[in-house]
């Protein structure tokens, strides 16, 4: 990774380098103009107990911020959007609309395209962070702290609300950038790093909350330790995430070429990388961060890009959508696949795959295919076991038990949200298990409720 | 009153267009229900839409009306090949000059210009021009109707301008008593439209010099609908001896406000001023007007309707209503002439499919079911039906019912989504069948309430009961 431009966003939530190799990526959706704006918000039926507004984990009131947008009144629909989701700038381009909002629009039982509710969301967002609107100030000061573990989304939701709250907010991240996933793991055709930083900044400013990066919480060395954490603060937020790439545990795994599929995301949001000598690139995998690779490779201009599969392709968890935008992009697949070993002399050359039947057993077929670049999307490690030490806090199956109304876990005082308590989930839930994490808390400090 | 009624609740519950007016899409028992579609049967010869209004004989009743669209011969002739049966020409009278910024429009839900608004005035031309071009006109397109507008003052004026007109070999005339912004303040227009003496009076003189000129020459009388009542109006111009009318002017408007700059549009540098509404939000106050004259017996003359006229749809609401031929300016302005194709299809089709062999036939069929509300029956009841498996679940329905009806219209508690009607608090009102947004989804059906029927009429003569009220508690 190469931070060559430092400086490019405020230091504090840090920078990333000006020339990256996401740069290269346009909006997979275009934004609107003003015209087309207005002319799709017209077309909204303003549904009462509206089915889009279920389907939002963060609940916007999304017909009411489209009547407002056809009505011209931009800065109010941001203020509807921003209301229950303050990260609304970027769910607009990230959040899977297909299968949330937009999937329940009642157009769709009536044989009409849906309401295009994250372009819409986009609109009123990008205009409101351009005017630089500020509806939010901090509450009075209620001299209470908290203290929140990791800088991506759930993090900053939680403080945020704090903030409106009166409750100071000091984040810790060990990276040194902020903004967790939302800068460096979102595909560069929604959303690039630098407009992520651009709306935490924004966030930002409603003042109060401090971000310390560089700063790792836990057991490793150089962290703050957990106890210190608690003796700082008057209640702690665990919003942490996920850990490194799983690798599959197979021969050859430690070639050169063959790569975590998050890290090398994370490498191309960062700065740059140097593919011009791949040809052929595999990414092993079947779930959303597996398909955001293929599309990724293939947009960095890698001629052949192939996705390795166990199951079939009616049978993968990422997104049927996301699935057929791939294809559309000339995306192969290799389903019922099972890679045994991946070979090569330094460098990895192809996998030795085993054919799987139906039931995902091997059928005794065996086949090898060459590949310049292995990417590995088959999930990533839990953090959660440093907790192991925290009396209360209770891991299961490498994540962090919390109640799912309030995030509260088994240590007073103690709230999770995000990755890290759901296991791996979208921008939008880590926002909405925040922003709920700190209703709690903000009850817990004044006393409301243990 | 009891026969005529279920046979226009059959009517009413007829399948309403793209475009059709949602509001009394009454579904009933249709026990004779094929009746009024027997025509359909025996009607494809092709109608014959030959048009007489007043003595103006056109090829359909489809006419531009005295506007921008009619302001010069080369534009009428290109819009007689396109196919309109008429034209009015723009209004002749002594030459004025305009201003920059002359019309606006009114935008609503994502729609632009569903109405409309000028201040421009009359022709600015030079009258040698506007004569040279009706001649040639004519001479390229004899069978169309050149109808010339006229707005003049003094009686030698008038006399003047109808014997160049009637020189020209227009086909008619039709005086401006409608215009109402600019040429009013000068003592002409809507300024003459609203005073029936001085309406009748100059009726009079343009029918004395027009039979002067030309034995028999159609006079028509534009109308203003700046007016309390229409009707008065309407029967100075035939006292005064006119052929027939035409209406709608205009309607007296500000069509926005700049609301930055705190000056109404159009703005004409620091200022504007009243102008005249138009397009298709003015239909209904159009068709009132026209009704209204068509009603009255004492009224004889033919109309020829004006105002939001943009389909064929709407041209045979018009003709219904008592129009002879419709006269059309917004939606050409908009769209351009092009657009006379799909009317004259559309009324061809319409009148194959309800046996209509020519206009005459259909002009005015719906003026017996137009009546006062004194005599509507009053126990004639309907409610709500929601058609489960067209529901989309949008809640339309219950919001509108909930906070601008009478909140008998509920959410579903089976997790459907598809609402709970309240029948024994349901009004009948419509509200809910014209905010969904399916069609054929809420039908309002028909309650045999075992009730006679009984207007309020006969109910204050003490002969008739009515039912119980409902949703009054």
């Amino acid at each position: 990774m190469a931070h060559s431009n430092p400086g490019s966003s405020p230091s504090h939530v840090g920078a990333l380098a000006s020339e990256r190799a996401e740069s290269v990526f346009r909006d997979f959706k275009p934004a609107y103009d003003e015209a087309a704006a207005v002319s799709e918000a017209s077309r909204c039926l303003y549904c009462d107990d509206p089915p889009c507004q279920t389907a939002c984990p963060t609940r916007i009131d999304i017909p009411q911020f489209i009547r407002k947008i056809a009505s011209g009144n931009v800065e109010g629909a941001g203020r509807t959007i921003f209301d229950s989701n303050i990260l609304g700038m970027s769910c607009a381009r990230v959040c899977p609309v297909e299968v949330l909002c937009v999937g329940d629009c009642v157009y769709n039982k009536l044989g009409q395209p849906p309401i295009q509710i994250g372009k819409l969301q986009r609109y009123a967002t990008d205009i409101a962070l351009e005017e630089g609107w500020q509806y939010y100030t901090a509450g009075a000061d209620t001299g209470k702290s908290v203290g929140l573990v990791g800088a991506g989304p759930a993090s900053i939701a939680a403080a945020h609300e704090l903030r409106r709250r009166g409750h100071r907010a000091t984040i810790y991240d060990k990276r040194d950038v902020a903004g967790g996933l939302n800068t460096w793991g979102v595909a560069p055709y929604k959303m690039k790093g630098d407009a992520a930083l651009e709306e935490l900044n924004w966030v930002l400013r409603i003042g109060g909350i401090d971000i310390q990066l560089g700063v790792g919480v836990g057991d490793g060395e150089g962290d703050v330790p957990f106890s210190e954490l608690e003796a700082r603060h008057d209640a702690v937020f665990l919003g942490f995430g996920l850990g490194e790439d799983s690798m599959l545990g197979v021969p050859g795994q430690d070639l050169d070429g063959v790569h975590g599929a998050v890290d090398f995301i994370e490498c191309i949001k960062t700065g740059k990388v140097e593919l011009g000598w791949v040809r052929r690139a595999a990414v092993v995998g079947g779930g959303n961060t597996a398909i955001d690779a293929v599309r990724e490779l293939k947009g960095l201009g890698i001629p052949e890009v192939t996705l390795v599969y166990r199951g079939s392709e009616a049978g993968m968890s990422g997104y049927a959508h996301e699935w057929k935008a791939s294809k559309a992009e000339g995306i192969s697949a290799s389903w019922a696949s099972q890679p045994l070993a991946f070979l090569g002399a330094g460098r990895v050359q192809s996998i030795h795959c085993a054919r799987l039947g139906a039931d995902k057993r091997p059928t005794g077929e065996t086949f090898a295919l060459p590949t310049d670049l292995v990417l590995l999307a088959i999930g990533q490690g839990k953090l959660a076991s440093m907790l192991q030490g925290v009396a209360g806090v209770s891991v299961e199956r490498g994540v962090v038990v919390a109640d799912a109304e309030t995030g509260a876990t088994g240590r007073k005082g103690w709230y999770a949200g995000g990755d890290c308590a759901n296991g791996g989930k979208e921008v939008v839930n880590a926002v909405a298990e925040g922003k709920r994490a700190a209703i709690a808390i903000d009850r817990y400090l004044r006393g409301d409720a243990a | 009153m009891n026969g005529s009624n279920s046979d226009r609740s059959e009517k009413n519950g007829s399948a309403p267009g793209p475009d059709g007016a949602a509001g009394s899409r009454a579904d009933h028992n249709h026990s004779n229900a094929g009746h009024w579609l027997v025509g359909a049967r025996d009607a494809k010869v092709k109608p014959d839409l030959t048009t007489n209004c007043g003595g103006i004989i056109s090829p359909n009743p489809f006419w531009l009306a005295s506007a921008p669209p009619t302001n010069s011969g080369p534009q009428i002739e290109r819009a007689f090949e396109a196919g309109w049966g008429g034209a009015v020409w723009k209004t002749l009278g002594q030459p004025i000059q305009n201003v920059s910024s002359r019309f606006g429009g009114l935008n609503y839900g994502g729609k632009r210009n569903i109405g409309f608004n000028n201040i421009e005035l009359i022709t600015d031309r030079p009258l040698e021009s506007n004569f040279r071009e009706i001649r040639e006109v004519k001479r390229k397109f004899p069978k169309h109707a050149v109808i010339v507008s006229l707005m003049v003052e003094t009686e030698q004026e008038w006399e003047d301008i109808i014997a160049r007109s009637v020189d020209a070999g227009g086909d008619g005339l039709e005086l401006n008593f409608g215009c109402p912004h600019g040429m009013c303040e000068r003592g002409m227009g809507s300024a003459v439209g609203q005073e029936p003496k001085v309406n009748e009076r100059i009726t009079g003189w343009a029918r004395k010099y027009a039979d002067k000129y030309r034995p028999g020459m159609p006079v028509l009388i534009k109308l203003t609908p700046n007016v309390g009542d229409i009707l008065p109006h309407g029967k100075a111009a035939q006292r005064g001896g006119a052929d027939g009318v035409s209406l709608i002017n205009t309607i007296k408007s500000i069509i926005g406000v700049d609301i930055d700059h705190f000056v109404p549009y159009p703005r004409v540098r620091d200022l504007s001023t009243n102008g005249g509404y138009c397009g298709a939000a003015v239909k209904p106050i159009a068709l009132h007007m026209v009704a209204q004259l068509a009603r009255d017996p004492d009224f004889r003359i033919p109309i020829s309707g004006i105002g939001g006229v943009a389909t064929w749809r709407d041209a045979v609401e018009f003709i219904l209503l008592g129009s002879t031929s419709v006269q059309v300016c917004t939606e050409v302005m908009l769209k351009g002439y092009r657009i006379v194709e799909d009317m004259i299809e559309g009324l061809e089709t319409y009148m194959s499919n309800h046996g209509f062999h020519t206009i005459d036939e259909m002009v005015g069929k719906a003026i017996p079911g137009y009546s006062e509300w004194g005599s509507l029956d009053l126990n004639y009841e309907t409610v709500a039906k929601i058609d489960a498996s067209k529901c989309i679940g949008c809640y339309d329905c219950v919001a509108a019912c909930r906070d601008g009806a009478h909140q008998c219209i509920f959410p579903a508690t089976d997790g459907t989504r598809v609402p709970i009607i309240d029948e024994s608090e349901c009004v009948g009102c419509n509200l809910c069948q014209i905010v969904c947004p399916v069609s054929d989804c809420i039908t309002m059906v028909q309650v045999d309430n075992g009730f006679a029927p009984a207007t309020w009429n006969e109910a204050v003569a003490g002969e008739k009961t009515l039912r119980p009220k409902k949703g009054s508690h």
